[in-house]
């Protein structure tokens, strides 16, 4: 869906300071290259099956269906893979073409940490140097990961700049990228950035979508009617989504972060609130004031509090192929609380937003029909968090 | 001849950076006065952007000083305006593209031209994506200037040959700062450029000493220095024009006998 600029419709393109313009051309080269190296590809495969843990599981909610009495609910559960989130896929994609790049360190942005933990990891697996930027107020929210990334052998950096938290920490590893490039891959964690970033982590992600398609087949015969998923940048939900965009009647929907509501200031649902703009690289939706100034987002989910969105989302918006709708901090913890009593299924706050969705959706749908939500992360992470919104002075 | 170009007519150009509205814009104002009146051939007016990703610790601080103060766009119009009743030397804007986006491209640029801005550098907005805004750029007469940075290598003749009002040659990599020691071969780069036009091309970032300075626009044909000049904002606050106008004179004086 890409061309040759690295463009989505209007959106995408390559918004960078020149310094680090040959070091994506670079990486677009070699990426070119290995995509289609089948040594490559088979190495990529037997890390995410033997290391990884994939093809994650399918797995279809009973309890949760016939307690919602509509469409059947099949959960993907990225949530298994090893390091709890769909972010292995990438990282491990990402970090085996900068090894065969020549490249021995790792710079990662992270806001819930889980991709910083999974970058950390694939740092450690393939003798990497690693260094994380997170933003300070994310270091709070998110401690037990910073302490899994030390134990890893990454170096954690708090970012205080700005809101000091997800976008201050892509800004803060943009600028240690243009300050180090020779030896120095910046593996970016959602589908955002410059080209070709959005396309790379898409393709690392888009494993997603292809075993649901397999799965579903097996399991029902027939293909879902809605695949649903969280977004911030929205890497794990274009791997859901990107087998099946080409299938028009497969309902594609993405959940925005609303925050506090999309009505007021402390939001991070750019689709709804946001307007085009060319920020951290690219063109997309961005929340932003009048003058341009990109907007102090907020959500209860740091993997989710991003001002801007990933560019093909921006564009699958503009044809009307996916839906994107908001998904406010209280609907999301109370997705939270029933995924966890109804299947015993603790779901990342971010995949809970997937969650609440889906809940609202299938009452309206008819028992034969099938809804796919994915499960991006495991939600061990978000504890505390959870119980200190609903009052509870836990700390971990 | 563009205005630009005037301002390398007379040796080496010292080309000062001042974040508009740091702390205020009667400060900018008195600053770019003070820098004029000691030597400044060229001014660059940085409009504060909330989340500059090319610049280091003290050109972040300056935005985030000048954003909180309630500059906006329209403000810095009407400041320039203002500034251009008797300052003729000429002015750049130095910004993020999402400013000019956000604002209409036809909108900013026309004007740019209305107040006698003689150029735009954006530093998020690489030679791949000068379509964005260069159509635009040319209605109204307004440069769009490139960088050129140490990485550039194969790039440096193909961003030289297009080329207008200056080239800012980045010195070092990473964001702007001071540095103790600039180490890239700068000659290389300057010898490539002259190769593929007669544009003037300055060296920015890392610059903060008279002898810097002088050793850069030696290599090149001027010295841009911003943070040097921001931190003396940062420092002295409404009382810094008076130092930066010492500051402009030393850098300046350096710069005269070469």
């Amino acid at each position: 869906m890409t061309n040759r600029n690295g463009r989505f419709g209007v959106h995408g393109g390559q918004y960078i300071p020149e310094t680090l313009m040959s070091a994506v051309i670079e990486l677009e080269e070699a990426y070119n290259h290995f995509r289609d190296d089948p040594a490559f590809q088979q190495e990529l495969s037997e890390l995410l099956c033997e290391y990884a843990g994939r093809p994650s599981r399918l797995y279809y909610a009973k309890k949760m269906t016939l307690d919602l009495g509509g469409a059947k609910l099949y959960l993907k559960r990225e949530d298994l893979n090893h390091t709890g989130s769909h972010k292995i896929n990438n990282v491990l994609g990402q970090a085996l073409l900068a090894k065969k790049m020549g490249k021995t360190r790792l710079i990662a942005e992270t806001g819930a940490g889980q991709h910083g933990v999974a970058t950390a990891t694939a740092a450690a697996l393939l003798g990497m140097e690693c260094v994380v930027f997170m933003g300070e107020e994310d270091t709070v929210r998110q401690a037990l990961n910073v302490y899994r990334m030390r134990l890893l052998g990454t170096k954690v950096i708090p970012v205080k700049s700005g809101t000091a938290t997800l976008k201050d920490a892509v800004s803060e590893a943009m600028r240690e990228w243009t300050s180090r490039i020779s030896d120095t891959h910046y593996c970016l964690g959602s589908v955002m950035g410059p080209h070709p970033f959005p396309t790379i982590v898409r393709d690392f992600q888009a494993v997603i979508s292809r075993e649901i398609k397999t799965q579903i087949l097996e399991k029902e015969g027939r293909l879902p009617d809605a695949v649903i998923a969280c977004v911030g940048g929205g890497s794990n939900a274009i791997g859901s989504f990107y087998h099946f965009i080409s299938d028009q009647n497969v309902r594609l929907i993405g959940c925005e972060a609303a925050g506090r509501g999309i009505e007021t200031f402390e939001t991070a649902a750019t689709i709804s609130t946001g307007r085009l703009g060319i920020f951290h690289g690219m063109k997309s939706y961005f929340c932003q004031d009048e003058y341009g100034q990109i907007a102090p987002v907020y959500s209860i989910s740091a993997g989710l509090d991003y001002p801007g969105v990933g560019p093909e989302h921006a564009y699958l918006h503009d044809i009307g192929r996916a839906e994107y709708v908001p998904i406010t901090d209280e609907e999301a913890v109370c997705a939270f609380e029933y995924l966890a009593k109804t299947e015993g299924i603790i779901p990342a706050i971010e995949s809970a937003h997937a969650i609440a969705y889906a809940a609202k959706l299938a009452p309206s749908m008819h028992k034969d029909q099938i809804i796919v939500v994915t499960i991006s992360g495991r939600g061990d992470k978000d504890c505390a968090a959870i119980a200190r919104y609903r009052g509870e002075d836990i700390h971990e | 001849m563009s205005n630009i170009k005037a301002a390398f007519a007379n040796g080496k150009a010292f080309i000062p950076f001042f974040t508009c509205g740091d702390p205020d814009l009667e400060t900018t104002a008195t600053s770019v006065r003070a820098a004029v009146a000691n030597g400044a051939d060229l001014i660059e007016l940085g409009i504060p952007f909330s989340d500059p990703t090319a610049e280091g610790p003290v050109i972040q601080a300056a935005n985030l000083r000048a954003l909180n103060g309630g500059v906006t766009t329209d403000k810095i119009f009407a400041f320039v305006k203002e500034l251009r009743r008797d300052v003729t030397v000429p002015m750049v804007f130095m910004t993020y593209a999402n400013v000019i986006f956000s604002y209409g491209a036809e909108r900013f640029l026309s004007t740019c031209r209305d107040i006698q801005i003689d150029g735009i550098i954006l530093p998020d907005l690489p030679f791949e994506e000068r379509e964005e805004f260069l159509p635009v750029c040319r209605k109204y007469g307004v440069d769009l200037i490139y960088l050129i940075a140490p990485t550039s290598e194969n790039r440096i003749a193909m961003i030289a040959k297009e080329a207008e009002g200056f080239l800012y040659l980045v010195s070092s990599l990473g964001v702007t700062g001071t540095r103790s020691e600039i180490t890239t071969d700068l000659a290389s780069i300057v010898s490539v450029v002259r190769q593929n036009t007669d544009t003037p091309c300055a060296i920015g970032f890392g610059i903060s000493t008279p002898e810097q300075a002088r050793k850069m626009a030696g290599l090149s044909d001027g010295a841009i220095v911003g943070s040097a000049i921001v931190k003396l904002l940062a420092k002295y606050g409404k009382d810094a024009p008076r130092y930066i106008g010492d500051y402009v004179k030393s850098m300046k004086d350096a710069l005269r006998c070469l």
